[in-house]
């Protein structure tokens, strides 16, 4: 093995053309575990810790410019106003130790269905920035999950960053699990609410092959709130169209059965989180016109 | 390869280190720095916690070649670290928090300690005065086998009111 330490970007992206099958190191949460266990035994692995842009981020008029590694630490701690829904899904990322270490884009490149940041991100609206020495891709994060654990870089491409729609609206994450910290998601949901566009998205994690947004249920909630003026009257929504919408929830998820849940389980359980964090968001809109959701702690279901 | 890094103030050199290793290899082997332990080796149980460049970390997830050039705090230089950033004419080799470990009985078989005393110190640094949550929050990443978790929390509430105490002292 050769461990390659570029000390900036072009050098990141020179060393990746070189050596396409070079596996590269943010956090190493993921890597480390699976060299530690003999799972993988990369020819090259490539540092990105010295690669001083992939730390830092920066708050635009409409989106946050996410550093690929930039750990869920940091995000919780300077990036929850801007980006409620994916600082609560850090928040339930592993343990402080992970959190200090594990970043967005080793979440993207690792492309886990149970990632946390996935269903947050779907939420939210962003792209994925990822370079080559042959140019620059934004890849909407809806196409970036291509298989279990694939995504849709290619052999010479790195991530950069990600560029996350700021909220305009409130925003919640929830993740079904056995204890509050070191858990991997059974199935988890985050919701985003945008007024200035009159839409709801929602993504959900662990319950297909790949992280995927509900669009059925999205849809079907935007034109139920614009049909009966919820955006301006701030009416409670009426629980068949939250039902509505938690079924539809439900039924975007292609689950499978195994250790940590059944598909059946992870069904409901999609429905219920859909039907609460939607509640949730909902009222938090109601309260201030235009609420946005700050609070660091993820609520309890 | 070869790595250096500071550790507990003194930069240390390793030889022939894997590509692959772990920090947490190349301490404890390496070394000779055995007080961070191994157990999990995938992050679960932050028995081999220590910080980085001031960073809590599992050692066990950091490539070797990562801390390169880098400053870690293990256990064993826990004291001294705790010495210079408090200030204080703190007798004996232990740091405040680990002297309230043994006061309160926190440990049992102790192979979890070194992994929490680096996560409550920094805790206590961060948060001189935490909430009962708050330290549970902190130590979520360190798993006790012996379950001894009720006499770790009182410990670490006792580490916390001797550090207000001498705070005040000062003032
Ligand atoms: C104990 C433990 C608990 C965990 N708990 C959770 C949890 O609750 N939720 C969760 O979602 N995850 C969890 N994880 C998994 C892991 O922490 C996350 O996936 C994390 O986001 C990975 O980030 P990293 O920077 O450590 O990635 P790394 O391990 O460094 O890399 C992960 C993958 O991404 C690739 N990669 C990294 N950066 C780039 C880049 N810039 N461009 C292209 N490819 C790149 C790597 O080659 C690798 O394939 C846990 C892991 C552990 C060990
Ligand atoms: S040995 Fe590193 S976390 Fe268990
Ligand atoms: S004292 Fe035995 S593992 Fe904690």
């Amino acid at each position: 093995m050769e461990f390659l330490r570029p000390a900036s970007w072009e050098e990141a992206l020179a060393a990746k053309a070189e050596h396409p099958s070079a596996v590269p190191i943010a956090g190493g949460t993921d890597v480390m575990v699976e060299i530690n266990f003999d799972h993988r035994r990369p020819t090259h692995l490539m540092d990105l810790n010295r690669v001083r842009e992939l730390h830092e981020w920066e708050v635009g008029d409409e989106t946050v410019r996410l550093g690929a590694s930039v750990p869920y630490s940091k995000i919780i701690d300077e990036l929850s106003a801007e980006l409620p829904g994916l600082a609560l899904a850090s928040h339930t990322v592993g343990s402080p130790q992970i959190r200090n270490r594990g970043s967005v884009g080793g979440n993207l490149g690792a492309a886990s269905p149970a990632g946390d940041s996935h269903p947050a991100l779907l939420a939210a609206g962003a792209e994925v920035e990822a370079e080559s020495v042959r140019g620059t891709r934004f890849i909407p994060v809806e196409d970036f999950y291509t298989g279990v654990k694939r995504n849709a870089l290619a052999e010479d491409e790195l991530i950069k960053s990600i560029h996350i729609k700021k909220a305009d609206g409130p925003q919640q994450f929830s993740k079904v699990g056995t204890r509050n910290a070191m858990v991997i998601a059974v199935c988890a949901f985050g919701i985003a609410l945008h007024p200035e566009t009159r839409t709801v998205r929602a993504g959900i994690g662990s319950a297909a092959p790949t992280p995927l947004r509900a669009r059925a249920a999205e849809d079907f909630l935007g034109a139920a709130l614009e049909d009966g003026g919820f955006w301006d009257n701030g009416r409670t929504i009426p629980p068949a169209v939250a039902r509505e919408f938690a079924e539809l929830c439900s039924g975007a998820c292609n689950p499978i059965d195994d250790v940590r849940g059944s598909a059946a389980y992870r069904r409901r359980a999609v429905g219920v989180m859909a039907r609460r964090t939607l509640g949730w968001t909902w009222e938090s809109y109601r309260a201030t016109g235009n609420g946005r959701t700050t609070e660091g702690g993820a609520q309890c279901a | 390869m070869r790595v250096t890094f500071t550790v507990n103030g003194r930069r240390h050199e390793a030889d022939d280190v894997w590509e692959g290793e772990s920090l947490l290899y190349v301490l404890r082997e390496r070394m000779g720095l055995p007080g961070s332990k191994n157990a999990c080796e995938q992050g679960e149980c932050g028995s081999c916690t220590v910080r980085l460049d001031g960073e809590p970390v599992c050692a066990c997830l950091v490539a070797a070649g990562q801390a390169e050039g880098r400053e870690v705090v293990t256990v064993e230089g826990l004291a001294e670290y705790a010495k210079e950033r408090d200030g204080s004419e703190q007798t004996g080799d232990l740091a405040p928090v680990q002297q309230a470990f043994i006061d309160a009985g926190a440990v049992q078989c102790g192979f979890c300690t070194p992994g929490l005393l680096v996560a409550a110190d920094e805790l206590i640094e961060r948060n001189p005065q935490p909430s009962d949550a708050d330290i549970r929050e902190a130590l979520s990443g360190n798993l006790c086998r012996c379950t001894g978790y009720e006499k770790i929390m009182d410990a670490v509430r006792l580490a916390a009111a001797r550090a207000d105490d001498s705070a005040q002292e000062v003032v």
